[in-house]
């Protein structure tokens, strides 16, 4: 329980915080309950344990040697176009991506391919891409993107190198 | 949204099929993985929910709206490190910020850095990967940002 003792402080003080705003019509109050936290809240509630069970059938189902193979140490350049590929291929906020690494780090991933994974999900995702190309032009979308890739794997591979010298390790949050 | 609920049910149904035993210990292990960050995941979205209050879509025109100097460029940098928009929000806001006369340059940095930097995230992402490593790749991220949001400035000059 411990390592949870901020998040609970902020959940109280935040669910007093809409209480009294909601008692005594303090609009700024109600406004940040109703208009950002219930849609994120949604979002969350929906989105995340339908991902998590995705992840853990992937964790039942695949396993570690084939992941390892594909996208392990070894893998190369063919393993960054692999995570790449799936990160691509996703939905969802940055904070539904973090599990996923996790999972792909435990069943063997490289830490560079982490990284990698990482900033190709941060960058471009299939689904966003006909919105974005819709809101801001063709030009903009695809030169925003193929500008991304060489800094988002030189990224990865810094971050990969940093994470393995110090022989770090990731957690199951 | 509900595309990914439908494909998760799709293949807990599938799996189920094949080996029941298997399917239930994988939600057992998806959910006892959600609970596990659920009161993390709560607390930012209380933060993000107050901080975005600030950051709204006005204060985001009018900063970003204010001439095409290098200010905009710096307020695109900070407002889009500390925001967490979804990308259904962003992307109309955006195109708003084009019609409205900003820049598509200052547009570029605000993009890139709302999508690979997430200052209020660290504490979500801190549980997977420690703070360090945290800070370190937010860090990297936003000087990426910076420089994918120079080429584009200098690309779209030059064309």
């Amino acid at each position: 329980m411990k390592k949870y003792r901020f998040d609970f402080l902020i959940i109280v003080a935040f669910s007093i915080f809409t209480s009294i705003s909601y008692f005594s019509y303090y609009e700024p109050g109600i406004l940040i309950f109703r208009e950002n936290f219930w849609v994120f809240f949604k979002e969350m509630m929906i989105i995340l344990p339908a991902m998590f069970i995705v992840i853990g059938l992937l964790d039942v189902w695949v396993p570690k040697e084939r992941i390892q193979k594909h996208i392990g140490e070894a893998s190369g350049v063919k393993g960054m176009l692999w995570v790449m590929l799936l990160a691509f291929m996703q939905a969802g906020p940055l904070y539904a991506a973090f599990p996923m690494a996790y999972l792909l780090w435990k069943k063997g991933s490289s830490a560079t391919n982490i990284f990698i994974y990482l900033g190709a999900f941060t960058t471009a995702k299939i689904p966003m891409l006909a919105f974005e190309m819709g809101f801001l032009g063709v030009k903009f979308s695809l030169l925003r993107i193929l500008i991304s890739i060489p800094v988002f794997i030189i990224i990865g591979l810094v971050m990969g190198r940093y994470f393995t010298k110090n022989n770090f390790v990731m957690h199951d949050s | 949204m509900i595309a990914v609920v439908f494909i998760a049910l799709a293949l807990v149904l599938i799996s189920f099929l094949v080996d029941r035993k298997k399917t239930l210990q994988a939600i057992r292990k998806g959910m006892l993985q959600f609970f596990r960050i659920l009161p993390t995941l709560l607390s930012v979205i209380m933060i993000i929910s107050i901080v975005l209050y600030f950051v709204s879509e006005e204060v985001i025109i009018r900063y970003l709206g204010e001439g095409a100097g290098w200010e905009a460029y710096f307020s695109a940098a900070i407002l889009g490190s500390v925001s967490l928009i979804p990308g259904f929000i962003a992307f109309p806001l955006a195109g708003i910020l084009v019609k409205s006369g900003v820049a598509y340059t200052v547009i570029a940095v605000f993009i890139t850095t709302l999508l690979m930097v997430g200052l209020l995230t660290i504490p979500i992402e801190a549980k997977y990967f420690g703070l360090k490593t945290s800070l370190l790749r937010n860090a990297l991220s936003f000087l990426g940002a910076v420089v994918i949001g120079i080429v584009m400035v200098i690309i779209y000059t030059f064309t």
